[in-house]
């Protein structure tokens, strides 16, 4: 099939505003978003930025604006996206050049919300036990990999920077509801507040861009009912 | 930062929209209920006054805009009630999709035959 990338470029060394890049080649159908960027690269245009490591939706570092959604590259098929694709950087982030985004304060927030396993009382003999059904508790957000497209797609996080953002509460998710866990204290210090849970409006952009499926919102919600109830 | 425009081309769910309508119903309800207050305030000089300013709410363009602002608040209730079943219900929230849909066919149901009537009495 032939495919037309319409990719938004930006050189802040070279360039006074972003400018839209259109590569026509050919590709197969079955080929990812990834390889058709890979060729752009390669063969058209070598000086195209953009993150990736592992290419296979594990390491999150090709997350990007597809035809105006989040997804990873990797993740996604030529022939589900169409002659014409449309890809820009993510939103809310500085661009340091091309589809290449500054994640610092996006990591910030992340390590803000303490994500590890918090415990004050002495260590057992052998390990922190927990039983199966309170391990299902935090299932879901065990699964993120960081990519940043939640906190990327959310309109609440466009419009105030300093929003903790989904993917940290997600992860502060995965700790709270850990039975073995003793660091709700701390982490409900940057969560409580009108920049942590409770910026969060319920609009389920975060869900449909999640690459791994974590339902978000419903993480963010359970995190929301928690501190209403006083039950962290 | 991202531009106000940039909240309409980016491709979310219906989520995404159903919290721009939101918004845009809430911020309409707001400025009318503004209008409201200024006009209410009026009495205190008077019924001539005020009576004088009941020429504005006869004014079909006026009674038009009576319409939207009735939809602006049916809709921001209806959504409203959305958002505080999946607050206190999170795991509702698996039927997102669907209820999002609900409310717009609730609102529809609704809005459609009140708006008629209101109109009806425009056009008279």
């Amino acid at each position: 099939m032939q495919v037309t990338l319409r990719i938004k470029r930006f050189n802040p060394e070279k360039d006074k505003e972003p400018w839209w890049g259109e590569y026509k080649f050919a590709a197969e159908p079955t080929d990812r978003l990834l390889d058709a960027l890979n060729y752009v690269k390669w063969y058209l245009d070598g000086s195209l930025t953009y993150r990736r490591s592992c290419a296979h939706g594990i390491c999150g570092s090709d997350a990007m604006q597809i035809n105006g959604s989040n997804r990873l590259a990797c993740k996604v098929l030529l022939m589900n996206l169409g002659q014409k694709i449309t890809i820009e950087p993510l939103r809310g982030y500085r661009v340091i050049k091309d589809l290449l985004v500054d994640m610092d304060a996006f990591l910030a927030k992340y390590r803000s919300v303490r994500p590890y396993l918090v415990t004050h009382t002495p260590d057992p003999e052998k390990e922190r036990l927990q039983s199966p059904a309170d391990r299902e508790k935090f299932d879901d957000t065990t699964k993120c990999i960081l990519c940043g497209a939640c906190t990327s797609g959310c309109p609440s996080f466009w419009a105030d920077g300093e929003y903790v953002g989904p993917a940290a509460i997600v992860n502060a998710h995965r700790f709270l509801f850990d039975s073995r866990d003793e660091g709700g204290e701390d982490r409900m210090q940057v969560l409580n507040t009108l920049d942590g849970v409770w910026r969060c409006r319920t609009i389920f952009n975060c869900v449909e861009a999640c690459p791994r499926e974590i339902n978000v919102t419903r993480a963010i919600g359970e995190v929301k009912k928690a501190l209403l109830y006083r039950k962290i | 930062m991202v531009k106000p425009l940039e909240y309409l081309t980016y491709r979310g769910g219906p989520g995404h929209w159903s919290w721009i309508l939101h918004r845009l119903a809430g911020v309409g309800v707001f400025l009318f209920l503004l209008i409201h207050i200024v006009d209410i305030a009026l009495i205190g000089w008077g019924p001539k006054v005020f009576n004088k300013l009941l020429f504005l709410y006869r004014a079909p363009a006026f009674r038009t805009g009576e319409v939207l602002l009735v939809g602006a608040v049916l809709y921001h209730a209806i959504n409203g009630i959305r958002i505080c079943i999946i607050d206190f219900w999170p795991e509702t929230m698996a039927l997102h999709r669907k209820l999002t849909y609900a409310v717009g066919i609730i609102f529809v149901a609704l809005f459609i035959p009140t708006a008629i009537y209101m109109l009806s009495f425009v056009v008279k």
